[in-house]
């Protein structure tokens, strides 16, 4: 067993509202900012031990189908690393 | 012989619920969650609220506790459900019903008094209206808007589970009418069983005169059905 580092990032899908995207992107053009547009997603790091990264994968990606996001409204990129060595 | 009235830690409106069935005569009681439901349970209502802090999403923790197993046994068993609120976004991330409730068009926490139109009334919780029938019920919530995928949506419409739409005081289905950007202006959906209903409006907070509007009672004498 290995420790992993899994990252599951959740974002809308395309087309659904993001009213506090928009909300974010006023704020920053009140700043003086000149954007386009603004997208936000939330992003879990999730540590757990495995025997390889496809086995830490599948476990965060049923962490994500099951809890993380919904399907409804969310697609989800699942990701996993060695964990970077603890101090 | 008892509604069950679901806590969840951070419910809010679970004593509304109980004093609002109670006036009109249907027996009912809290339920904290971890307790399970008692095997007298006639009904359930999940409450408003923020149950665990409204934490990653709206209804997500409370959904997946324990106690929703139940609620979704039950539910298969034709034993009358009903999600305001809070509980409309739970049943929603459980399964109950389909769609989600996600942050207001606004970004902002909404209430207000609003008008719904009645779209089916051929179910224990509208039993008392004609189709058509506007009623007024108070929304107050952040997290209302409607959202499904088209192809889902068009299910929900072949399938007849839309319950209220948002209207305007003349039963008019406009977008000014429509105070959270929901698909379709939808504030009340049917689940698999027309015993099982979730809505954003409160009608626990429209049953008692003193408070103002009773057009709230006549959804949850669905109970008595």
């Amino acid at each position: 067993m290995t420790a992993y580092t899994a990252t599951v990032t959740v974002r809308l899908k395309h087309g659904v509202l993001d009213p506090e995207a928009e909300t974010t992107k006023q704020a920053l053009e009140r700043l003086g900012f000149e954007l386009s547009e603004l997208r936000s997603a939330d992003r879990f790091e999730i540590d757990l031990e495995a025997d390889d990264a496809a086995e830490a994968e599948e476990r965060a990606e049923s962490m994500a189908e099951r809890l993380l996001a919904n399907p409804t409204i969310h697609d989800y990129e699942v990701s996993a690393a060695p964990a970077a060595e603890s101090a | 012989m008892t509604v069950a009235v679901i806590q969840f830690g951070g419910s809010n409106c679970d004593r509304d619920a109980v004093r609002a069935l109670e006036s009109l005569d249907i027996d009912a009681e809290r339920v904290w969650h971890e307790d399970g439901l008692p095997a007298d349970t006639t009904g359930v209502v999940v409450p408003g609220g923020f149950s665990y802090g409204d934490y990653l999403r709206a209804g997500a923790m409370a959904a997946r506790s324990p106690i929703m197993d139940e609620v979704r046994d039950a539910a298969a068993d034709g034993t009358p459900v009903l999600g305001v609120c809070n509980g409309a976004q739970i049943g929603c991330e459980s399964g109950l019903t389909e769609g989600a409730f996600t942050t207001n068009k606004s970004a902002r926490f909404q209430c207000e008094h609003v008008h719904l139109r009645v779209e089916r009334a051929d179910t224990p919780w509208t039993e008392h209206f004609e189709e058509g029938d506007v009623i007024e019920i108070p929304i107050a919530h952040g997290e209302g808007r409607f959202e499904i995928t088209e192809e889902r949506y068009d299910d929900l419409v072949d399938n007849d589970r839309v319950l209220f739409r948002y209207c305007d005081a003349d039963g008019n289905v406009t977008d000014d009418a429509n105070p959270n950007g929901s698909t379709h202006n939808v504030a009340g959906i049917l689940g698999e069983r027309e015993s099982v209903a979730v809505l954003m409006p409160h009608p626990e907070r429209a049953t008692l005169p003193d408070v103002g509007g009773t057009d709230g009672e006549n959804i949850l004498t669905g109970f008595r059905a």
